[in-house]
């Protein structure tokens, strides 16, 4: 078989200094992408394991899959999980969850664990639409815009040209700065004519990494364009798969002249951490704690 | 909270944006609109939020700039319907 070179890596963690079993508060989200799937749990409030992985065809089998990957050697089953949120795409598709919420307020949320209080503006590039979100010290939305019409600027968009350029997804980053000097970005936006237009580039005999830059720089300004409309304000961060894109994310800070926050955890899990924190508020609610 | 509904496409950008701290979830904008954008319901992007809220239809999001062409002709253009029932003025248009 040809190699596929869009495939991202999938990934799993277990906390190793937190046993589920001393929890009171045990809670769960689940982020059902257009293309991964995510879950987190918590343990009163506390990250303790996630899991990511590609969603398959069938949306209620991924979220099992992720719910069950989380779990994986933890000795954790899902009728301890008090509580459990769905989100994403798919969110009203997770049979286990009992209550869906929007990605944008859990990517709000989740971003607020992830990178503190101090974040104001994220960017969440996702498998198949970018989200801008503003939101305060709490990780509350204020402002919010989604694209959800249109690949460009997406991780979809991304992989399309990972296999066009027979380039692994996890190097693309590092060889679009492998160029003398950056190039004009390609001018379609639309992802098909992208790819037609760079086909044509590399006819013309340009390098690989030539392209390469080219689109990561189209597609950063295509996002900062997006930007605009809801203005970023400090600190900004960057979730979803292209946040490990640094070829995408320094030409977005280029642009905006404003450096992205660093994330401590796989940047594709603020969705479903976000979701766990919705869950575990609302597990408090029920009880009376708040 | 602002509310972008809508989207961004190579002709421009399309979005209603609506002030979810000024809207009282009245339903004037829901009866005022000639093809029926907008809805009231349980705000989805506020889980907490008790009280109801306007918000774009899933079925006219990808499809405002066609959805509001009635009342956006490319002159003689009026007031729009959906911005005029709005007493807490809550609703803009991005273009």
């Amino acid at each position: 078989m040809e190699k596929e070179y869009w495939r991202w890596p999938e990934s799993k963690w277990t906390s190793s200094d937190i046993d589920w079993k001393d929890g009171d508060i045990i809670s769960a989200g689940v982020d059902v992408g257009s293309v991964s799937s995510q879950a987190v749990v918590l343990i009163d409030g506390k990250l303790y394991s996630y899991s990511n992985f590609r969603t398959g065809s069938d949306s209620p089998e991924s979220a099992q899959k992720v719910m069950d990957k989380a779990m994986e050697e933890t000795g954790l089953s899902q009728d301890k999980i008090h509580y459990t949120v769905g989100t994403g795409y798919g969110r009203v598709n997770v049979p286990f969850a009992k209550r869906a919420i929007t990605e944008i307020a859990c990517h709000a949320r989740g971003a607020n664990f992830m990178y503190g209080p101090t974040v104001k503006t994220i960017l969440d590039m996702g498998g198949q639409d970018c989200k801008a979100i503003h939101c305060d010290e709490k990780g509350k939305v204020t402002n919010f815009l989604m694209n959800d019409k249109c690949a460009a600027g997406t991780g979809r968009g991304m992989e399309v040209f990972a296999d066009l350029l027979s380039v692994p997804i996890e190097d693309m980053g590092r060889l679009s700065f492998e160029v003398d000097e950056e190039p004009e970005p390609v001018s379609s936006t639309c992802v098909i004519f992208a790819k037609s237009e760079a086909v044509g580039l590399l006819r013309k005999g340009w390098a690989k990494e030539k392209v390469l830059a080219a689109y990561s720089s189209a597609m950063a300004h295509r996002v900062v364009e997006l930007l605009e409309r809801i203005k970023v304000e400090k600190d900004f961060a960057i979730t979803g798969g292209i946040a490990k894109n640094e070829g995408v994310v320094k030409r977005i800070e280029a642009e905006l002249k404003i450096k992205a926050l660093e994330a401590k955890h796989d940047t594709q899990i603020a969705g479903a951490l976000g979701g766990a924190l919705f869950a575990k508020a609302l597990i408090e609610k029920e009880r009376g704690l708040r | 909270m602002l509310a972008h509904y809508g989207y961004k496409d190579g002709s421009g950008e399309y979005f209603i944006i609506i002030d979810t701290d000024k809207c009282d979830g009245c339903e004037e904008c829901v009866t005022a609109c000639p093809v029926g954008v907008f809805e009231v319901g349980e705000d989805e992007n506020d889980p907490f939020r008790e009280e109801p809220v306007a918000k774009v239809s899933e079925d006219h999001r990808k499809k405002i700039k066609y959805s509001c062409a009635p009342c956006k002709p490319v002159s003689g253009r009026k007031s729009l319907p959906c911005m005029n029932s709005c007493d807490p003025d809550a609703i803009s248009h991005s273009w």
